[in-house]
């Protein structure tokens, strides 16, 4: 059977409580009447009980404090028991009346925090869009289609066609498309910018050109990297991608338009060039 | 040509908040750039101090206008915010924002905690507020405006909590001096008045050394 368990709103903890009964007293917390404090307590909890609401451990554990400050005030100092470990002039008193000042700061500060939390939700930043300029420094980019790549890479695989005309060994897999991709991100962030060509130099084999050119397309696939292509058929240029990510505050901005790097078309758009096998 | 309008100039064009060194840098960058010329040569080591000192005036300039959009600071970064007095329009012309849901008081008063006391273990929260205290880190956690910052140096090396970023962003907050009343509360102590705690009647012993003279009185008072 579940238990329904129905809060006092207002009073989350036991110093709610203490706090708003302070409150209705009109005193300030320094003077408040302990003992007075501490039988409205009670009330409230045999009143809760009444109507069946569960009562948190928290407010027993506060009411069994005010019943002790309460019964030390009601014996004579000569007459009460030393609690073991009590250090030297510990004042229960004192104690609770410092946790309800520190709690009810934190409380204003609270409610300041809120009145901030209103004052920001009406509260719009500047988000312009992006400020494209026409880069003249760059030759003019025809985009690269998927056919060019292709293209490139069937260039590289023929060098090593020749080679291996003969040879029927089968040589283990040496190196990943993770490796590579590395390899080609510390490569472009070296030189800035490379030939497509450049990247297959040190390969030793089939395998390693095709992992290296998996690794370049994923990047590519990623919006890591943009690739230029001079001329038809020409040296194809690989560098990194200027990243666009407009930073989205807690109050929404007016969205930026990004406007993509040259990256790579659709295989379905324009340049028709014949499909080459990789 | 005057540093303040020059700084204006890149926050207006910008798309995200930018802080005082990245704005050096940008002053840096220019001067890099080929066709600079001796104006702006002249400000490529333009130092930090210089660069807060102009944002505060062309704040302030924008203050005593009264313009409708204002420079504002929020968590280290610089940028254009406009009034909280035009929002009606605001949300006319961009829809009505996504707002995510607003904090509960027991959330802010748990946040206000943290926020103050940075780094705080949970069960220095739970000291203070009275209460158990895990649902409501949960949501302050999910809503990423605080986080683990560290473990503390004490026996079972419990996490320590601090706020983030988005904290700041979230108040419209420069930093954590911004925090209202900030120099107060995040002291510590709390000074037990001069004065006795018990001279009244209503409350309990007093001081051990009156005592012996006022306990019968005392005692036939707190009769009720």
């Amino acid at each position: 059977m579940a238990e329904y368990k129905v809060k006092f709103e207002v009073f989350e903890g036991p110093l709610d409580l203490l706090l708003y009964l302070i409150k209705k007293e009109e005193v300030d917390i320094y003077e408040v009447n302990l003992t007075t404090l501490a039988t409205q307590f009670i009330e409230y909890i045999d009143m809760m009980r009444e109507f069946d609401l569960e009562v948190a451990g928290e407010f027993l554990v506060m009411a069994s404090t005010l019943m002790y400050i309460k019964s030390r005030e009601l014996l004579p100092v000569d007459q009460q028991v030393e609690v073991e470990g009590d250090e030297e002039g510990e004042d229960p008193r004192w104690e609770l009346i410092r946790q309800l000042v520190q709690y009810k700061k934190f409380k204003d500060a609270a409610a300041q925090l809120q009145s901030l939390e209103a004052r920001q939700e009406n509260v719009f930043p500047r988000l312009p869009g992006k400020i494209e300029f026409e880069d003249a420094a760059q030759a003019a980019k025809p985009t690269v289609s998927i056919f060019d790549l292709l293209n490139a890479v069937n260039v590289v695989l023929q060098r090593f066609q020749k080679k291996e005309g003969a040879s029927r060994e089968i040589f283990e897999d040496k190196w990943t498309v993770s490796e590579k991709i590395e390899f080609v991100m510390k490569t472009i962030t070296e030189k800035g910018s490379v030939r497509f060509s450049s990247l297959f130099e040190n390969a030793a084999n089939r395998s390693e050109v095709i992992c290296t050119f998996l690794a370049l397309l994923e990047l590519i696939r990623l919006k890591q990297l943009a690739c230029a292509q001079g001329e038809d058929f020409g040296e194809i240029e690989i560098r990194k991608a200027q990243l666009v990510a407009p930073v989205e505050m807690a109050p929404e901005p007016v969205p930026t338009n990004a406007v993509p790097e040259t990256a790579i078309a659709e295989s379905t758009e324009t340049t028709s060039e014949g499909g080459t096998s990789a | 040509m005057e540093l303040k309008f020059i700084l204006e100039s890149i926050l207006f064009s910008a798309q995200k908040p930018i802080s005082v060194k990245e704005l050096r840098d940008i002053l840096a960058n220019a001067a890099e750039l080929e066709d600079s010329d001796a104006t702006v040569k002249s400000l490529a080591k333009t130092k930090e101090a210089d660069i807060s000192f102009a944002l505060e005036q062309l704040a302030t300039d924008h203050e005593t206008a009264a313009r409708s959009y204002r420079l504002a600071c929020v968590a280290g970064a610089w940028q254009f915010v406009t009034q909280p007095e035009y929002a009606q329009w605001l949300k006319a012309l961009v829809g009505q924002k996504n707002r995510p849901t607003r904090l509960s008081m027991p959330a802010l008063e748990t946040l206000a905690i943290i926020a103050y006391r940075q780094p705080i273990t949970r069960a220095e929260v739970e000291q203070i507020r009275g209460v158990s205290v895990d649902g409501v880190m949960q949501t302050l956690t999910e809503r990423g405006l605080v986080e683990g910052v560290g473990r503390a140096e004490v026996i079972g090396r419990p996490q320590t909590y601090g706020t983030t970023p988005a904290f700041l962003e979230y108040f419209g907050l420069g930093g954590l001096d911004d925090l209202p009343a900030a120099d107060e509360l995040r002291r510590i102590i709390i000074e037990k008045p001069p004065a006795p705690v018990t001279a009244d009647v209503g409350l309990a012993t007093n001081p051990p050394d009156q005592l012996a003279l006022e306990t019968p009185k005392e005692e036939s008072q707190k009769a009720e």
